[in-house]
């Protein structure tokens, strides 16, 4: 039978006392976070809200409340991720010469992967997906996404990613291969360790949830429009959103392909990117980057949407060219996928195919241009309110432009051989998802947040964190820029050169500027809560706006329209206020919603035990989850119920209520 | 300004509201796009099948691997399961339960056929020293086949799913619509299996 270590070993896996970190920092953190949750879920206990969370959260399929978790997911791991910013910023400001920093570089070598991996895929795609899954709905009129039970199983599935990258810090270790991944380095042969197991298995499980939002919300906004919603008349937030999941449906195949094979390299030995064996790894280096460029679209497409509506909204004025707005996106995403040799220009392809992708590339500016001028005739004449979103977009053309330029010089190929891989590029990527996504995020969270939980943000401390994270950015990045243009490479944890230090140190301010930021936010968001009396919004339309969001309550009622809207124009609502809309009052219906499922988060749950069972080869756990996940689904298939309908009574009595606060407000 | 001569009270009011619309359902179109992304995973394993399907490393090539004879087999098997799964959605038409079930029974059973020859013949070149670990040939080789594989193997067990629900709960209209989408992923992955059949199989076995 079994000897003592193979039991232990079969029940375990590679899973040993040795696989907990002993660095003190790692243990500190893991001291906090423990802390932290246990504080957490104590208070949950305390306050009893376990079933309240439960019913009307976890397993709630309301497109509004699963908006709002994707929120709250990606700003937990934006803190996260901004947390390996600053320990990066930190050692490289003191890493010379004799000094060799705090990081060993192992550790540091973990935290650049883990920053970018979680900056991408469980921060920023968190905040694009929430913002579109809250505004979408209801900007068409609609009363919830296509597949409301798909949606939060989408959801559920990006949080397990994320738990399994948390966990990551805490037992063994994280990738120390860069956020792609590249092989042969992340072979076996070269990363025995955990590290890139977890790396697979959070972006599966994560990018499967992605993938079917994005089939959830095209089959949305294609199918469920109000009437007289043409292709022309859908708001251009939509649009973008339109154009985003389409690229995600086209796009994370590609990476769950990509990353399997990747894992069969590791698991069972076959030789997609393997050095021996006929393998090729720039196979590897194609295939993600076609998944790669499109992402980067992806993020900063409903970006883009964002700041129509809020440069329409806060100057007063019609959308400068809707219908080149419109163009300009579509054509966007098109070229996105046909530009992603880019990445590469130093593999070798040879002149020609280089020549080809570089054109592409510059080819993309044009239509992002036109975007821009767009926004600017937008403001031309306008009455511009300078509220908070519209300070986020105003900064966000000023830092794109920058970041958009830095984009065109490395699209050329002889210039991109001497910027390849240096900070240069750094600083420009940065430049434009800070600049570009990351502002889009501030100015949509400020923009939606009032619809959300019918109360303003705070405008003192969000000007504060708006000012913070403005100059942080450039303090932190365009000394990159300058780096970078002095030759210095991406990715160093130590460096020899003196006379570098000074643009690290400055650096390392710009992020501390920038930890004021979120720091703000947070604080913005606490004093809201606070001072939500004073805040409230009772009218649904605090900021004088456009779109059909803003012409049912805030925050909105379950079915979010008690009668489908009809629509004349892409500013349906601002349409509909100019022309004598009067809400109806009466004759109500009963409303066929859907009901709330379970199946969700434990099918999320089951996939993180699998995906930890796989990377600490535990099999008989990665077994039993996954048997356990196709009975669930199976099992959730036999129900039948799945919806009800809100009586007429109901809804009278919601619609009710508004109209004695619009009454009040009005007298 | 312009807009407010729009709402002179001679004007006709615009009807702002709909009172009873009932969106029309999306289930079919959201299944197509599923089967559009599906399409692209084997897109991505034929560009690597492309890339990688001469990297023999001193192993196996597909003319001392492929056996024709098997594989036609195989692929009869798929094709009549096609076929059946069409029988089973006209008596599903009809309304006759009894017939649909027998349909998607036999359809089933050819599903088992065509993955058990499948397995056969992995275990037959895994048996040979010709596994996936051999060469990237075969790496790919397997992934491509074994994912189209994979596909109808899930295709079987949603297959008897459905009919354990067909015959709980009828051919209803939740019913119909399940059976109409696993009709389009069975049809698909015959779509992709001519594509693995003509550009794995016959082309390999042209040398």
């Amino acid at each position: 039978m079994f000897s003592n270590t193979d039991f232990w070993s079969f029940i375990f896996g590679r899973l040993t006392w040795e696989s907990i970190p002993h660095e003190p920092i790692v243990q500190v953190t893991f001291a906090v976070v423990t802390l932290g949750a246990i504080a957490v879920l104590g208070a949950i206990t305390y306050f009893r809200l376990w079933g309240y969370l439960w019913k009307d959260w976890i397993t709630s399929i309301d497109h509004k409340k699963i908006g709002v978790m994707y929120i709250i997911l990606g700003l937990v791991m934006l803190v996260r991720g901004f947390s390996d910013a600053i320990m990066m910023r930190a050692q490289q400001a003191i890493a010379f010469g004799d000094n060799q920093g705090y990081l060993p570089a192992h550790h540091y070598d973990q935290i650049f992967t883990a920053h970018g991996v979680i900056m991408i895929f469980f921060a920023a795609m968190p905040l694009i997906v929430g913002v579109m899954n809250f505004v979408v709905p209801l900007q068409i009129g609609a009363r919830d996404v296509a597949f409301p039970f798909l949606n939060n199983f989408s959801f559920w599935m990006t949080a397990a990613g994320a738990v399994l990258i948390m966990l990551s810090l805490f037992l063994g270790e994280f990738a120390k291969t860069g956020w792609l991944a590249f092989p042969p380095l992340s072979e076996g042969t070269y990363s025995p360790g955990v590290g890139v197991d977890y790396y697979i298995w959070a972006l599966q499980i994560a990018g499967l949830g992605t993938l079917l939002s994005g089939v959830n919300l095209v089959a949305t906004i294609i199918k469920m429009r109000a009437p007289g919603m043409s292709m022309m008349k859908i708001p251009i937030f939509t649009w973008t959103a339109l154009c985003t999941n389409i690229l995600i449906v086209a796009a994370f195949p590609v990476l769950t392909v990509v990353l399997a094979m990747l894992s069969l390299d590791r698991y069972v030995g076959t030789h997609f990117f393997t050095n021996d064996g006929g393998g090729n790894m720039m196979m590897y280096v194609n295939l993600i980057w076609i998944w790669g460029h499109p992402e980067v679209y992806i993020l900063i497409l409903p970006a883009f949407g964002v700041y129509s509506e809020v440069v329409a909204t806060f100057s007063g004025k019609r959308l400068f060219g809707y219908v080149s707005m419109v163009y300009a996106t579509a054509v966007i995403t098109l070229l996105s996928y046909l530009v992603w040799l880019h990445h590469f220009f130093t593999m070798g392809s040879g002149a020609d195919v280089n020549s080809f992708f570089g054109i592409t590339t510059m080819i993309i500016s044009i239509p992002t241009g036109a975007k821009i001028f767009n926004w600017l005739f937008t403001m031309y004449k306008g009455r511009i309110r300078f509220e908070l979103p519209m300070m986020w977009t105003i900064a966000f053309m000023l830092t794109f432009v920058i970041g958009g330029m830095t984009g065109v010089m490395l699209a050329v190929p002889p210039v991109d051989f001497v910027f390849h891989n240096s900070l240069f590029l750094v600083a420009h990527f940065h430049n434009v998802i800070i600049g570009g996504v990351l502002f889009g995020m501030f100015a949509a969270i400020n923009f939606w947040f009032p619809k959300a939980f019918g109360f303003k943000l705070d405008p003192f401390w969000g000007k504060l964190s708006f000012w913070f994270w403005v100059t942080g950015f450039y303090f932190a990045f365009m000394p990159l820029y300058v780096l970078g243009l002095m030759g210095v490479t991406r990715r160093l944890r130590h460096f020899d050169d003196p006379s570098l230090q000074i643009w690290f140190v400055i650096a390392a301010f710009g992020a501390l500027l920038i930890a004021a930021g979120i720091a703000c936010f947070f604080v913005q968001v606490f004093q809201s809560v606070r001072k939500r009396e004073e805040l409230r919004d009772e009218t649904g339309d605090p900021w004088n706006a456009r779109t059909l969001e803003w012409s049912t309550s805030s925050p909105p009622p379950e079915y979010n329209y008690a009668f489908t809207p009809m629509v004349h124009d892409h500013d349906a609502w601002y349409d509909m206020k100019n022309r004598g809309y009067e809400r109806p009052l009466e004759d109500f219906r009963p409303i066929h919603m859907p009901k709330n499922s379970g199946t969700g988060p434990i099918l999320a749950g089951l996939s993180v035990a699998f995906g930890f069972g796989m990377i600490w080869y535990m099999w008989w756990l990665a077994a039993l989850s996954l048997a356990a996940m196709v009975v669930v689904a199976i099992v959730h298939t036999f129900n039948y119920d799945r919806d009800y309908h809100i009586p007429a009574e109901e809804v009278a009595a919601t619609e009710e209520r508004r109209t004695r606060l619009l009454a009040k407000q009005q007298a | 300004m312009a807009d407010q001569t729009m709402t002179t009270a001679d004007s006709e009011k615009p009807i702002f509201y709909v009172e009873d619309y009932h969106a029309p359902g999306s289930t079919m179109f959201g299944f197509w796009i599923y089967l559009m992304s599906d399409t692209l995973i084997f897109a991505v394993l034929f560009a690597t099948y492309g890339v990688l399907g001469h990297a023999y490393a001193g192993g196996p090539t597909p003319k001392e691997t492929l056996e024709l004879p098997l594989v036609a087999l195989n692929t009869a098997m798929l094709l009549l399961s096609s076929i059946t799964y069409g029988f089973a959605m006209l008596e599903m038409e009809r309304n006759d339960k009894t017939k649909t079930l027998l349909w998607l029974a036999v359809t089933g059973l050819f599903g088992i056929a065509f993955v058990g020859l499948e397995l056969h013949e992995f275990s037959g070149l895994i048996a040979e020293g010709a596994g996936p670990w051999r060469s990237a040939y075969l790496s790919s080789f397997f992934t491509l086949v074994g994912t189209h594989g994979l596909h109808v193997t899930i295709g079987i067990i949603w297959l008897v799913t459905l009919m354990a629900q067909v015959m709980i709960h009828g051919l209803g209209e939740d019913n119909r619509r399940r059976l109409t989408c696993l009709s389009l992923f069975w049809h698909f992955l015959d779509v992709i299996w001519i594509g693995v059949f003509s550009v794995v199989y016959l082309l390999g076995a042209l040398g």
